[in-house]
């Protein structure tokens, strides 16, 4: 091994530890000597999918992150059962109990966390474990097999998984709790009243407000099985169980043992009594009261501790030449115990160890889900209220259904679902990004998903969906295939699972499905990615906006320029990074900036929308949907020579040739000789239209005329998204304006504006704006908007879309209190524009000509 | 053993970018890299036969217009997690043409 290269030890083998090498390998695959320390005999796994292993669902195998050879062939030195004792700060290297050593030019510490053991007696008895590792769900399994009576001390999240688990492998359990209803820490008590019926419903005991003393155990026969397994007849509450028939512990069973057995005793947990000196019988106890952070090895270093391994936001300790992430880490006062902000840091901390040196932690919000099969929960932020804060509730208890949200100055600072729990990531969002919630009020309880998703036969809730159910409609992936491949493949984000089974990867429809499914896979592991704070793609770790704000201050005027001022991680970026950076260069500079072709999609490069066979189709500009015979006359002849094999009125008004061949596309525009429709791009779109005044009989205002000047003043217009307008003449709203990026609806006094609609993926209503009395004030605010949207939102947002992360309020006070700024917003919109060309004109000329020429020969 | 045919001049391919060329075994798209290196592959997806030839180039990878797959300019393997080829032929560059071996 290369002896000059810096050394990296991290000692925890663990999620947080193992997921920060791969981060760093991904940015700098050569830069350090890596070694690992870890105490367990296992390579890294999936410590949450413990849970399934033990309910039975799962096998160790299935729950490996990265096996033995992943070390192997990242070059990684692996010492498995290895507990490191010591670390050596002055000479820099650590050592194992054993006497291994390592030195260490930089040290990552994830030694996770310990399982906390109540200070009770009898503790150490055999039979007394906590629920962490394989060992212990090895243990689990084992005494399931043999034994009976199972106690969880502790009714949160690991408590009650471990309970399930061990319900479902035949043991008789009981939960003991401390605190009057279950998980108070994630959830009020009616929703804990829910769960607790639920669990009851699955054969849980629970035993609430107890509080536990002692511990007892006396000497038993060697565990043999007792019991058929799993398939264990029912028992009732307390009953005591054959065939070692166990009256009060102190009682004389044990003295009464057939005397052929004696020899075989050994000590074991046989039950547990409470404070207020009732007993029960429990053959193992599992406690689950919580966890602390592992810092011992940290503080004998003298590392600052306080309640974990302190660290700064770039996930150093104070020895700057250490890090620390995972359970074991307390950043700004808080130790996480959820893998999702681990996961976080773990990918700041490897931008640091890569030198990169411009990502910070800055903490993290989180939120809960119980792994549990057919329980449905989800719990974050603030759940109980207080001083100034208001409750949303919806509660149906017989219906199973429980909703709350927390909301103070009209914003979400928690919430509680339990049993429709479709809408948990749309209100973490809420919460997260802080956002107002004026607006959206009368219809947050009923949900996002609930208005208009298309294409999963009107599913919104994951958890009642059957296996061979379809999740995704346009790739035809059902919700088990989902399921298996997170738990198979590890996968933690929405991402990930995009990646590897395609569901939610095009047009993005059972998004919200997918995302349950993976949460309710991983529980509380699964972070709605942070909107908030989107890198633009994977090739750089900056924002859409910190971009869109650097290309305008620095006067960044190219792509290259733009990617090598952030550093770009790809040379040449990728397909989704350079359509991006096109279009903000575009909009930035409307004149200076020369549109990059290979940067664009296919169809804005060729200007015509590419098919499932590789032809083209051909829409030709028909403003408002108005046209003359001498203009279908035209279109008919080209059709007819061409031989077009398709054409199509559109659900945009005008004409679709479909089936057009590349090269003669060029000579189809020639003949056409119209302008183009842009209906390939992210661009002006239509402008629909209704009929209005001039004909029709409830006709208000002419909605017609106002819809070809729009389109006209929009024409050639890119945009973030596609861009779709409609104008109706009267409320009637033949034209569908409500359902458009920009709607106007005539009324006899006058316009209303609507923004924010879109038909498609997912039907969106769009928002009052504003009511105006001309024709030019509808111009006037609507060009406003439209150019706000242009300026401001990030590529591929649909006005909606933006919209829903800005706010109603923001665009109100940008577009309607602002005059001046509405002005000059409009002024940037038709300055932008003054210089666009047609595209089909200018290649109807010979612009770009060889992209629609192919090269011939034969052989 | 193998063939070269002269395709066109370098420049006539736009970098970052490809031209068709179209022979009796069918479309192949000849690729410009960044770097001014040439790849060739038959102009057919691997995943539902797209014209790979209009995708976004970058590095040595080209994303097809279709259903977005990524695929490795320099073996038409698709990048992972998809799975699948397309066959690939040799092209180079001399003196500033660009020639493809199709036997
Ligand atoms: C031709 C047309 C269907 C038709 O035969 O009527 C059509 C065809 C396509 N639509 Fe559409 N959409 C057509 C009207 C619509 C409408 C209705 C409308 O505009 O009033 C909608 C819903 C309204 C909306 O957009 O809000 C619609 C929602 C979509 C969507 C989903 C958009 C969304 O934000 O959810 C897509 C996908 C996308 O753009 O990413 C899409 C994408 C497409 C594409 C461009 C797919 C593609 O990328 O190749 C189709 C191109 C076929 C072609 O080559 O012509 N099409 N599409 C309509 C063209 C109207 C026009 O004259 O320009
Ligand atoms: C049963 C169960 C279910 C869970 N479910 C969820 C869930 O649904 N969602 C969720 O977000 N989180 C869940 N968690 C919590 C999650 O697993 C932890 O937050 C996460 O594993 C912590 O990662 P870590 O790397 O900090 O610690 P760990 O994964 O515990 O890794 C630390 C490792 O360091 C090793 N180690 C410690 N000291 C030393 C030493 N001195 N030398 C060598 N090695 C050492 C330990 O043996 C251990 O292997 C669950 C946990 C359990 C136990
Ligand atoms: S035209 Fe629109 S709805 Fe129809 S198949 Fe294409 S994208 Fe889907
Ligand atoms: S045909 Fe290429 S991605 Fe589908």
């Amino acid at each position: 091994m290369d002896t000059k290269k810096t050394k990296l030890v991290v000692i925890g083998n663990g999620m947080a530890g193992i997921r920060t090498l791969e981060e760093l390998l991904k940015l700098a695959p050569d830069m350090y000597d890596i070694t690992v320390f870890g105490a367990e005999p296992h390579g890294n796994y999936n410590r949450i999918l413990l849970s399934p292993v033990l309910a039975g669902e799962m096998t160790i195998k299935d729950i490996m992150l990265n096996d033995v050879d992943w070390y192997t062939q990242n070059g990684i030195t692996l010492h498995l059962n290895k507990t490191v004792t010591r670390i050596d700060r002055a000479r820099r290297k650590v050592v194992a109990a054993d006497g291994a050593e390592a030195d260490y030019d930089r040290l990552l510490l994830a030694t996770g966390s310990n399982p906390f053991m109540l200070p009770v007696p009898g503790k150490d008895l055999p039979g007394v474990i906590a629920y962490r590792d394989i060992k212990d769900t090895d243990e689990m399994i084992e005494a399931a097999s043999r034994y009976r009576h199972a106690v969880v001390i502790g009714g949160g999240l690991l408590g009650l998984e471990a309970a399930n688990g061990l319900k479902l492998r035949g043991m008789d359990v009981t939960v003991v709790h401390l605190m009057p209803w279950l998980m108070e820490r994630q959830l009020d008590r009616a929703a804990a009243d829910l769960l607790q019926k639920s669990l009851e419903a699955k054969g849980l005991k629970f035993l609430l407000e107890k509080q536990t003393e002692q511990i007892i155990g006396a000497s038993v026969l060697p565990p043999h099985r007792t019991h058929p397994h799993p398939s264990l007849p029912p028992e009732g509450e307390g009953t005591i169980t054959p065939p070692l028939s166990r009256g009060r512990l102190g009682g004389g069973w044990v003295d009464s043992l057939p005397p052929e057995r004696e020899g075989a005793r050994s000590r074991r947990v046989t039950s547990i009594r409470f404070k207020d000196g009732t007993e029960i019988p429990a053959d193992l106890v599992v406690m689950a009261v919580g966890i602390r952070p592992n810092t011992g090895l940290a503080e004998a270093a003298g590392l600052h501790c306080n309640r974990g391994v302190v660290v700064n936001d770039t996930m150093q300790t104070y020895d700057p030449r250490i890090y620390a992430v995972g359970e074991c880490v307390s950043h700004r006062g808080i130790a996480y115990g959820l893998v999702a902000p681990l996961f976080e840091q773990a990918r700041v901390c490897a931008n640091h160890l890569a030198q990169l040196g411009i990502s910070r932690y800055t903490g993290s919000f989180t939120s809960t889900k119980l792994k549990v099969t057919g329980i449905d929960l989800f719990s974050a932020g603030n759940f109980i209220g207080g001083e100034g804060t208001e409750e949303i509730v919806l509660s149906d208890p017989s219906g199973g259904v429980y909703k709350k949200l927390v909301v103070k100055d009209d914003k979400i600072i928690g919430s509680v679902l339990y049993g429709d729990t479709a809408d948990g990531s749309w209100y973490f969002q809420l919460l997260r990004d802080g956002q107002n919630i004026r607006e959206l009020r009368g219809r947050l309880l009923s949900g996002q998903s609930h208005l208009g998703n298309s294409g999963h036969q009107g599913q919104n809730n994951a958890a009642s969906m059957p296996d061979e159910m379809e999740v995704c409609g346009c790739n035809g992936v059902c919700k088990g295939t989902i399921v298996k491949a997170i738990k198979e493949k590890g996968l933690f984000t929405l991402n990930d699972v995009r990646k590897h089974t395609k569901a939610s990867s095009s047009c993005g429809s059972c998004t919200g499905l997918v995302e349950q499914i993976l949460a309710s896979t991983i529980g509380g592991a699964y972070l709605p990615a942070d909107d908030t704070r989107k890198p633009l793609c994977g090739c750089t770790d900056y924002t859409h906006e910190e971009i869109r704000k650097a290309i305008i201050e620095r006067k960044l005027k190219s792509i290259p320029e733009a990617m090598g001022f952030f550093e770009w991680r790809n040379v040449n970026g990728c397909a989704s990074c350079r359509p991006a950076l096109n279009y903000y260069l575009l909009c930035a500079w409307p004149h200076d900036y020369r549109d990059d072709p290979q940067s664009r999609f296919i169809n804005e490069r060729a200007h015509a929308n590419i098919q499932k066979d590789g032809t083209y189709s051909v829409v030709p500009r028909i403003y408002g949907g108005v046209t003359t015979p001498a203009q279908l006359k035209r279109i008919a002849e080209v059709a007819e020579k061409y031989a077009v094999p398709t054409v199509k009125i559109t659900g945009g008004q005008r004409v679709d040739l479909l089936g057009v061949k590349k090269e003669d596309l060029p000579k189809v525009w020639a003949d056409l000789d119209m302008p183009s429709g842009f209906a390939y791009g992210k661009s002006i779109r239509t402008v629909k239209t209704c009929v209005g005044s001039e004909w029709c009989r409830f006709g208000v205002q002419d909605s017609t005329s106002l819809g070809i000047a729009l389109e006209k003043a929009l024409d050639r217009m890119w945009a973030p998204h596609k861009v779709k307008l409609a104008v109706s003449g009267c409320p009637r709203n033949c034209a569908e304006a409500t359902i458009k990026d920009v709607g106007i609806v005539g009324v006899d006094s006058g316009w209303e504006i609507y923004v924010a609609g879109n038909g498609g993926i997912k039907a969106e209503v769009s928002l009052f704006l504003v009511k105006v009395k001309s024709a030019e004030e509808v111009m006037e605010y609507s060009c406003a908007f439209i150019q706000l949207y242009r300026e401001e939102a990030r590529y591929l947002d649909r006005t909606v879309h933006w919209v829903q992360r800005v706010g109603m309020d923001y665009v109100k006070k940008r577009i309607v209190a602002d005059a001046a700024g509405r002005e000059a917003l409009h002024e940037r919109l038709k300055d932008a524009l003054r210089n666009e060309k047609d595209p089909w004109q200018e290649r109807v000329r010979g612009v770009a000509a060889r992209e629609f020429a192919p090269i011939r020969f034969q052989s | 053993m193998s063939e070269w045919i002269r395709v066109c001049p370098l420049e006539e391919i736009p970098r970052l970018g490809s031209r068709v060329v179209q022979t009796g075994k069918g479309d192949i798209a000849v690729f410009r890299s960044g770097s001014d290196e040439v790849f060739a592959l038959r102009d057919q997806c691997p995943h539902k036969g797209g014209p790979l030839s209009q995708g976004i180039v970058f590095d040595r990878k080209v994303t097809c217009p279709l259903h977005g797959w990524t695929v490795q300019l320099d073996s038409g393997e698709a990048v992972a997690p998809d799975c699948g080829c397309t066959h690939r032929y040799r092209a180079r560059v001399d003196k500033g043409e660009v020639y493809l071996s199709i036997s």
